[in-house]
């Protein structure tokens, strides 16, 4: 009975600073600045549909990117003897350690029209090409960030595949591709979910990759955000009703994520 | 009996360190040969060979007839029965029964056939759509049976498949392994540390110590005539004296004399003496050459286990009449049960009794 | 297959690290061009610890980062301990709860504290600054140190606190003697999650940090709106020395420790 009581600090922080905040942004939402009820603002969310489906379709590709250049990462990695494989993941992790403003930055000064690309490409007679400032840039800033939340999930559950139940299927008749088809794959799928899960939450949320690549003209869900509260859009109810679709959009997102991953502590085992 | 499969002269070391010493071995067609040993003994790696998981250092595997060292698993007509079943959890049984004959693409009413055959076979009917996790112990080990046999192999390789079962389901699937091998027809090679379970299904046991084959032969003549002491106490619990061939068809033993039926091996050579604690009688101290006092007696079941002090040896005899502890009694044995061998080096004694049942083996060979 | 994989790898790597190398190599250049190397000088390191907005963020972002984590480890490690004793229902709820600011966009969970924050800062009248920044760390941070915390209750033989208890303990006493070492390493790595992520948020930070008071990642911000300075540049090449560092460091630890633990399983 006493143990439940020392929780009590944290179930009061919890409350006030985890809930509350979120009560508050459904109450904006919904309400005018007078504080009436008003379903003017979700609706009004719909004008900017165009930034919408430009986030979901600019994180859904780095997404891809992600899960196309870490999967074979991963699995190159669980092929090395474990203490190659620590150093190498400590190795392709290390960048995400750096503050992701400075690693931003980074491609902002090779992506620009006199940046270190297109002078190189000059050099030998091309160019110069406008990179920076476009979907491509910020596709790439967003892979460049979010690649470590890719390799993790997937390399962890790969690890974890029994090294027998690979035995078992080349004993079976599997050569190494169809091993990898068979049953590397499938057994790999949870970390596949996870993976894109991790990517494509903050990819479709962020606003300062966008705006330090994409320049003005490639706004997503996040700077629309960002402009309601701290910018020059100042307009608090409609910026927590584009959270609230937001949030909305990511908890789906999930719950389809999570719809794949039944047999998850199955397939752990 | 045709020779199917022939390890000549296999070599094998990880990290320097030799875990198969010049292995020479003949498997014949449809035999249940059964490599036996402790851990680390070098079995789990002699069946690893011929299943195409490890490639020998030097030496030649040969399946009938031509050479398969280089042959990568998937193309070799054996199947293993691996030690924790490897079963693919992202398949039900029916699908980890069907596996292989999907990667060969049989057309699917062949498939349906096999497989529901093979359940017939183990004894799993009914249970196609059930997942594998929610199998207990023994069913994933018939899933894991059926999944091998699925694909008419020449051979089935076994390794260590009961360790994770119960005695009372071990005793089970020894008798239903043996039915299946019988039914089949086909090779069953198959790893254990378990020698009870090595005499009671094979055709031939083969016993390793060391990285060495220690002897091969059927249960009978590997239980009653060891080679070595090695072979005899890991093969039931035996008495090891040290002896002396006073010279052939006399042993000395505690500095007595003892009639024995073995020759050949010279005079006046030390030896080991090996007496089986079933052979050993009890009389009364003054109508044997022995004579000792009872230290322990433990009952085992079918007998009692005595353990007799006698000419600072500890004596283990087996008797189904139980001597009073602290009782001076006497032994005897006929010459016939007296086994002589050859002096083994000291590091290569087992240690008293056998390892626990469930012990993994691969930890120290498969690295 | 061999070569290619190390090809592959070496692709990776390379798209992974150049723009960092570029970042380090410039940093050392006499001049503010992006693309011609024309002297070695240490000046933008001068500059920057001479910069006094830098330092002051600098100082701001260890002040908050050790107070949030601190924070945090003794207000999650008591939650999860009494999460822990709690019935299936009523856990599962907080659990839930507490995963929010997780796996919520790191963005509406900065929106959300400074809708709270402006509420009350009309009402109460306080500023944004110091203590909303630090409220609105732990509150990111304490989740980490509960799911790092808990699993390790799990893993606890549960009949250890009886058996302190069978042998004379009293129940504070058990659970300092027993149950506090066992859960340790998860505290350990709760504080340095939180740490580090305290020390590397720019999102929830630049919603709740008010006019006034910077951290380090939002003058970085700042810095990189404004003109091109190569100070940015030295200052990347020190945070990513120091990354490197800690890892190598850490990686020795964890080594020695983990041979340590399999020498004692040989033994």
């Amino acid at each position: 009975m006493k143990k439940k009581l020392i929780a009590a600090p944290y179930l009061l922080w919890m409350v006030i600073f985890i809930l509350v905040p979120l009560v508050m942004v459904g109450y904006f939402a919904f309400t005018d600045e007078n504080g009436n009820f008003t379903l003017d603002y979700v609706a009004n969310v719909a004008q900017y549909s165009q930034i919408f489906v430009r986030s979901i379709w600019l994180a859904l590709i780095a997404t891809v990117i992600c899960l196309i250049i870490a999967y074979p990462l991963a699995y190159i990695l669980i092929g090395m003897n474990k203490n190659a494989q620590g150093t190498m993941l400590m190795i392709v992790m290390l960048p995400m350690w750096m503050n992701f403003l400075l690693r931003t930055y980074a491609w902002m000064t090779l992506l620009g029209n006199n940046g270190l690309i297109n002078s190189l490409l000059q050099t030998i007679g091309l160019g110069p090409y406008k990179m920076l400032n476009t979907e491509g840039a910020v596709v790439l800033g967003m892979v460049y960030n979010y690649l470590p939340f890719m390799i993790l999930p997937l390399y962890s559950v790969m690890v974890k595949i029994d090294k027998s139940v690979l035995e078992a299927a080349a004993d079976l008749g599997c050569n190494p591709r169809k091993t990898m088809l068979r049953v590397v794959f499938p057994l790999s799928l949870p970390g596949v979910f996870s993976g894109i899960t991790m990517v494509f939450v903050p990819a479709i949320s962020t606003f300062i990759i966008s705006r330090m690549l994409g320049g003005g003209g490639n706004l997503l869900i996040g700077d629309l955000i960002e402009m309601q509260f701290l910018g020059t859009a100042y307009n608090v109810n409609l910026g927590a009703a584009i959270s609230l679709v937001l949030m909305v959009i990511v908890l789906l997102m999930m719950t389809i994520m999570n719809q794949f991953d039944v047999d998850d502590d199955v397939i752990l085992m | 009996m045709s020779i199917l499969i022939t390890l000549n002269d296999i070599v094998v070391s990880f990290d320097g360190e030799k875990i198969l010493d010049h292995i020479d071995l003949d498997i014949h067609d449809k035999e249940f040969v059964t490599l036996l040993g402790p851990s680390g003994c070098g079995k789990t790696t002699t069946l690893r060979i011929i299943g195409g998981f490890i490639t020998p250092d030097s030496g030649t595997v040969t399946f009938d007839g031509k050479k398969i060292n280089q042959l990568p698993p998937y193309k070799r007509n054996v199947n293993t029965v691996f030690q924790r079943y490897a079963l693919f959890p992202h398949l039900n049984v029916y699908e980890n029964i069907a596996f292989g004959l999907r990667v060969k693409k049989l057309p699917e009413k062949e498939i349906s056939k096999r497989v529901q055959e093979m359940l017939k076979l183990v004894g799993l009917v009914g249970f196609e759509k059930r997942s594998t996790a929610r199998l207990s112990g023994g069913q994933q080990q018939r899933v894991a049976i059926a999944r091998a046999l699925a694909i008419h192999p020449k051979v089935l390789l076994l390794d260590e498949p009961l360790g994770a079962l119960d005695l009372k389901l071990r005793k089970e699937m020894q008798i239903e392994l043996k039915r299946i091998q019988e039914q089949l027809e086909i090779t069953f090679i198959y790893v254990t540390h378990d020698q009870e379970e090595a005499l009671t299904m094979s055709d031939r046991v083969v016993v390793m110590n060391g990285g060495k084959i220690q002897q091969i032969g059927s249960p009978v003549d590997i239980y009653n005539e060891p080679v070595n002491a090695f072979v005899a106490d890991f093969i039931g619990e035996s008495n090891i004296l040290s002896g002396l061939m006073i010279r052939d068809k006399l042993v000395e033993i505690g500095g007595r004399q003892f009639e024995c039926v073995d020759t050949g091996f010279g005079e006046n050579t030390p030896v080991d003496v090996v007496i089986r604690p079933e052979d050993i009688k009890l009389v009364k101290p003054e109508d044997a050459q022995i004579s000792g006092v009872v230290e322990s007696v433990i009952f085992k079941g079918v007998h009692y286990e005595m353990l007799i002090d006698a000419y600072d040896f500890r004596w283990i005899v087996h008797s189904t009449q139980a001597a009073e502890k602290g009782s001076a009694v006497g032994l005897t044995f006929v010459p016939y049960d007296i086994h002589i061998m050859h002096k083994m080096p000291k590091e290569e004694y087992p240690l008293r009794g056998i390892e626990p049942a469930s012990e993994p083996e691969d930890t120290e060979e498969a690295k | 297959m061999k070569k290619l994989s190390k090809a592959y790898l070496g692709l990776v790597l390379m798209f992974l690290y150049v723009p960092i190398f570029v970042l380090i190599i410039f940093s050392f250049n006499t001049t503010k061009s992006r693309t011609v190397l024309s002297g070695f000088t240490l000046d933008w390191y001068i500059r920057l610890f001479k910069n006094e907005v830098i330092m002051t963020s600098l100082m701001n972002t260890i002040l908050i980062a050790v107070a949030a984590s601190i924070a945090s480890t003794i207000l999650g490690t008591t939650a999860a301990i009494g999460i822990n004793s709690m019935k299936k229902l009523p856990r599962t709820i907080v659990m839930n709860i507490t995963n929010f600011p997780i796996i919520n966009p790191e963005i509406v969970t900065g929106v959300s504290l400074m809708l709270l924050f402006v509420f009350f800062a009309a009402r109460m009248h306080f500023e944004f600054g110091f203590w909303t920044l630090l409220i609105a760390h732990i509150t990111f941070d304490v989740p980490y140190v509960i799911l790092n915390v808990m699993p390790k209750f799990r893993q606890m033989d549960p009949f250890l606190y009886e058996a302190a208890q069978d042998l004379g303990c009293n129940p504070i006493k058990a659970f300092f003697k027993v149950v506090l070492p066992e859960i340790m390493p998860g505290i350990i790595s709760g504080f340095l999650m939180s740490f580090t992520y305290s020390l590397d948020d720019f999102i929830i930070s630049y919603f709740t940090c008010g006019p006034n008071t910077q951290t380090l990642p939002i003058t970085i911000y700042s810095m990189t709106r404004r003109k091109v300075s190569p100070e940015i540049n030295a200052l990347s090449t020190i945070i990513f020395l120091i990354v490197v560092i800690v890892l190598i460091v850490k990686n020795i630890i964890e080594r020695k420790h983990g041979a340590k633990i399999r020498k004692e399983d040989m033994a």
